[in-house]
């Protein structure tokens, strides 16, 4: 059941093997019995599950039921669901309860999906470890030792230890795609603009972006068919005619050129990590793709570029936790300004207000120009050396992250050393490109490694097709912890 | 030593949008606290703003209005700062790319004409009201006028007294409820000036430090607080003192101005372009269309006015001062009436009456095509000129038309020369000494003898017909 895909779920429920209440109440025994060990989860709701469940069940009675009636999946904590504890990983939002629904949500719900609960995240989506969490460390269930990855640590690891068929996620700079390396899974991050960003609380606007994790291509494909779609919400969400993302899965891939980019296969990159990405190319050799190297030398300019830009939006878009109308409240204070000081003291973990003040200080008077201004012209740089690079490929291969995932608490004092880990999926965040993440492997150690798949933009089905064929003549994918 | 005065305006009109610039919540004043709002108005974790299109066609529309740029291409910024009533802790407003540039308004003082240049026109959102009336230690937030629309406009330091801060002001306001943009409620603060006022010794060619007066709604204000700032800005800089860059509070209790807070205490907003909205982009085929619903403006209009219905400069600006206005004395006259004497009725008695009862034009109860059947009988020598007085005053109050009127109160003017002869012959023969008078070359007592006539025929009598008959018995 748990190793089950969502089109055989979705098989099992039409064919009446087991109703959406059994799917639901299976899942949340097994997410209840395991969340101790791994911490994946901030909310469980039984009654919630099981309404939704119920009327899933009514709903297929009727003979209304989609392809993904019943099938449950976990949401990140950063998706607004109306009636259901919202909290974004953050003391500041523990105890709100969102009165209404993000675009991704109701999508979601409209398919017929069964929310199983909310997954653990860094606070406000910042950190790549997902020890920034107020609600504790989500573990690697590969390895308890092990961090998750971050920021959709929890979506990551509920689906690697199976707790989740699918989940949704959110990428600001590879929150997606990092923690579905460090936990064996699969996960795209589409175009900026695909996935709506309504109800989805704001870290770096400009970068911001859901997409789904699951355990192969072709569940992420399915679940991105349901939260893609333009939303007159999202002012920066794109008009276009919807994709079936799943269209294009069984396409062969002689011909598929191959960008390699050389700055990512330079020095830093762990010689474990770099050897299972050869070994992908080899299979990806076999399957008819041809390989060119490529050139996108602004690459190390990515990380300060991005660690002035997303603080920078960050500072401003976390203006909103002032203790004012909801979220936490100092229980003491004298007057206007210690009640914002106590409270966004209390209610802001360390990371979140490092970059709180990194943002406020590259937007400050005097250093706009040298900081955020030339942030944006580097980010220009970034997306042309990219569109340079896409002109002599198809996709771009590369990884994900430097190494797999290091240990829990190895780099929490050292945010610098945290944030070069970020090198490889970054840019694609600032550019605005889709990346994919998929499983290659593992480390000596017994961790999982991933490849990042690059796409031009709106290149989504041709990057789900590249994995998904990558994905039927290995088992990576199908390689399950024990737990 | 003479000193000149420097003054510039920053004006934030309300515009009268049913829903609000980046959220589908309504504009409408005065409901419940915080029921009109959307989850972009409280600031929910996750909202997003969107442009509302109509905001943009009235800008469009004020910038078309003023002879201004109406750019391309604008960008939204957020403007950071923390109070308690700006729910998302920063405002959506305009900072280096504004949607309207340049552009100018004509103002007249006392008779001279001055242009006055507008520097922008940006469009911004409003922020929510504290509240305190009936809070007990604590301060209550009403988001109702969160993220209502607005669009401050900048005026050049071009104004050289408070009379012409004023005339300014007051142009700006009778062009945007002209076009409609604003309903121009000052009282509900639909129309808010922040005056900035410096002063310099006459000739000097720099500026003098300047003082910003926040916040003015009534245009008595802007003048007394120019005055009272003037004063105390001369006075200071007299007394060997200087002039500090601030905002100030006008009190109108006191008349006086008060220092709000220094250019110390200035906010750093770090201001940057909002990764929420795009660029607002403005097509060609966008400005066209606006351009072609916007309506005849007031000095077109008043040109139009002196050729159509040959009537003076002055008749013509001051019935275009209000569009309501413009329009009753065009329905007026295309009832019938003459032109010139709808004029001098709608700037005599009409204006004069609805001053005294505090009315708008809009509330007369007089309508266009009833003061037009009136003016007619005074054409038509039915009534004369002071019945006709009688029976508007009659009108305003029962409603009933002017032949009713006329019908039902016998008022009908006597023109038959036997009947008014036989009136004249009966008031000469008993003011014998009149006559007398009139003679022996006093001619004051011809006036009194028509008088007397007028009287003997209750006022119906047609005072041409008694002119002349009486010069002819007199010659």
């Amino acid at each position: 059941m748990f190793e089950k895909s969502i089109k055989q779920l979705s098989a099992g429920l039409a064919a009446g093997e087991f109703s959406a209440v059994e799917l639901a109440t299976e899942f949340l025994q097994r997410a209840k019995a395991l969340n101790g060990q791994l911490n994946a989860f901030i909310t469980l709701n039984e009654d919630l599950t099981l309404a939704q469940a119920r009327a899933a069940d009514a709903t297929r009675a009727a003979g209304h039921a989609g392809a993904l009636t019943g099938v449950p999946l976990a949401h990140k904590d950063i998706f607004c669901q109306e009636g259901w504890r919202t909290t974004c990983g953050s003391k500041m939002l523990e105890n709100f309860v969102s009165p209404y629904s993000a675009h991704v949500v109701e999508n979601i719900a409209r398919a017929g999906m069964v929310t199983l609960g909310r997954t653990n995240m860094d606070e406000f989506a910042m950190g790549s470890s997902n020890e920034n969490s107020y609600f504790g460390a989500v573990k690697n269930p590969w390895d308890v030792n092990a961090v998750p990855g971050g920021s959709s640590g929890g979506s990551a690891a509920a689906v690697a230890a199976r707790l989740a068929p699918v989940a949704t996620a959110t990428d600001t700079g590879g929150s997606i795609r990092q923690p579905a390396a460090f936990c064996g899974v699969t996960g795209i991050k589409p175009t900026y603009g695909v996935v709506s960003r309504f109800g989805m609380i704001a870290y770096a606007s400009s970068l911001d972006q859901g997409g789904p994790i699951g355990k192969s291509a072709e569940d992420c494909a399915l679940l991105l068919n349901v939260m893609a779609g333009f939303d007159e919400r999202d002012a920066t969400s794109v008009e276009r005619a919807t994709e079936d993302y799943t269209r294009d899965l069984a396409q062969p891939l002689s011909g598929l050129r191959i960008g390699l980019p050389k700055e990512y296969f330079a020095e830093g990159l762990d010689a474990e990590v770099a050897r299972a990405i050869d070994a992908a190319i080899a299979e990806y050799k076999k399957l008819g793709a041809t390989i060119v190297e490529i050139s996108l030398p602004n690459t190390r300019m990515a990380i300060p570029s991005y660690y002035v830009i997303a603080p920078a939006e960050a500072s401003s878009n976390l203006s909103r936790f002032d203790g004012v109308r909801y979220g936490h409240r100092a229980a003491q204070y004298d007057g206007l300004t210690e009640m914002y000081e106590k409270t966004r003291a209390e209610g802001f973990g360390w990371e979140v207000k490092r970059r709180i003040l990194t943002g406020t200080y590259v937007l400050s008077h005097g250093y706009y120009d040298a900081y955020y201004l030339q942030a944006q012209r580097v980010r220009q740089l970034l997306a042309n050396d990219f569109a340079a690079g896409l002109a002599q490929c198809d996709v771009i291969a590369a990884p994900v992250a430097p190494t797999a995932a290091w240990n829990i608490g190895e780099k929490t004092d050292d945010p610098l050393a945290m944030y070069l880990a970020d090198i490889y999926t970054l840019g694609v965040n600032l550019a605005g490109l889709p990346g994919l993440s998929h499983p290659i492997g593992f480390a000596g150690n017994g961790r999982p490694i991933g490849m990042q798949l690059i796409g031009n933009y709106f290149a989504e089905a041709r990057l789900l097709n590249a994995a998904h064929q990558y994905q039927q003549v290995t088992d990576w994918h199908t390689r399950a912890p024990v737990l | 030593m003479k000193w000149e005065v420097v003054i510039g305006l920053e004006v934030h009109t309300q515009l009268t949008t049913k829903s609000k610039i980046f959220s589908p919540a309504s504009t409408a004043f005065g409901a419940a606290p915080n029921t009109q709002t959307a989850v972009v108005d409280i600031a929910l974790p996750g909202a997003l703003p969107v442009m509302n299109k109509s905001v943009v066609d009235k800008a469009i529309q004020f910038g078309l209005a003023i002879g201004a740029n109406v750019r391309r291409r604008s960008v939204f910024a957020r403007k950071n700062y923390f109070y308690p009533d700006l729910p998302k802790g920063y405002q959506i407003s305009q900072f280096e790319l504004p949607v309207v540039e340049g552009g100018a308004i004509t103002i007249n003082v006392d008779g001279v004409e001055k242009t006055i240049n507008l520097t922008r026109a940006h469009l911004e959102e409003d922020a929510g009201k504290s509240v305190h009336e009936g809070m007990v230690g604590m301060t209550g937030i009403d988001l109702n006028r969160a993220g209502t629309p607005l669009l401050e406009i900048v005026s050049e330091p071009e104004m050289r007294s408070a009379a012409e801060a004023v005339a300014y002001a007051k142009a700006l306001y009778s062009l945007v409820t002209w076009i409609g943009i604003c309903d121009g409620n000052m009282q509900e603060g639909s129309f808010r000036c922040d005056v900035n006022v410096s002063v310099r010794p006459e000739g000097q060619k720099e500026f003098g430090t300047r003082r910003e007066i926040k916040n003015l709604n009534s245009f008595r204000f802007i003048e007394q607080a120019v005055k009272s700032e003037v004063r105390w800005q001369i006075e200071t800089i007299e007394d060997g003192g200087t002039i500090q860059q601030a905002t100030v509070l006008f009190d109108p209790d006191t008349g006086e101005t008060r220092m709000m807070r220094s250019k110390e205490d200035a906010h750093d907003y770090r201001y940057f372009p909002d990764p929420d909205l795009p660029p607002l982009v403005i097509s060609e085929e966008w400005i066209e269309r606006v351009r072609s619903e916007l309506p005849e403006l007031p000095a077109a209009m008043k040109t139009r006015f002196e050729s159509q219905y040959s009537i003076p400069a002055y008749d013509a600006g001051t019935l275009t001062a209000s569009k309501a206005l413009a329009a009753y004395f065009e329905a007026t006259v295309a009832a019938g009436a003459d032109a010139k004497l709808s004029a001098n009725w709608i700037m005599g008695d009409v204006s004069a009456t609805l001053n005294r009862e505090e009315k708008d034009i809009s509330e007369c109860p007089v309508s266009a095509a009833a003061l037009a059947s009136l003016i007619k009988r005074v054409q038509d020598n039915t009534i004369n000129n002071k019945t006709a007085k009688d029976v508007l005053r009659k009108m305003w109050e029962t409603g009933d038309a002017a032949d009713t009127i006329i019908e039902r109160d016998g008022l009908k003017q006597e023109t038959d020369t036997g009947a008014i002869e036989a009136i004249i012959d009966g008031v000469l023969a008993a003011n014998a000494g009149m006559v007398e008078e009139f003679r022996a070359g006093k001619e004051k007592a011809f006036n009194a003898l028509v008088g007397q006539c007028m009287k003997a025929s209750k006022g119906k009598a047609n005072p041409a017909v008694v002119n002349e008959i009486l010069k002819q018995k007199l010659a």
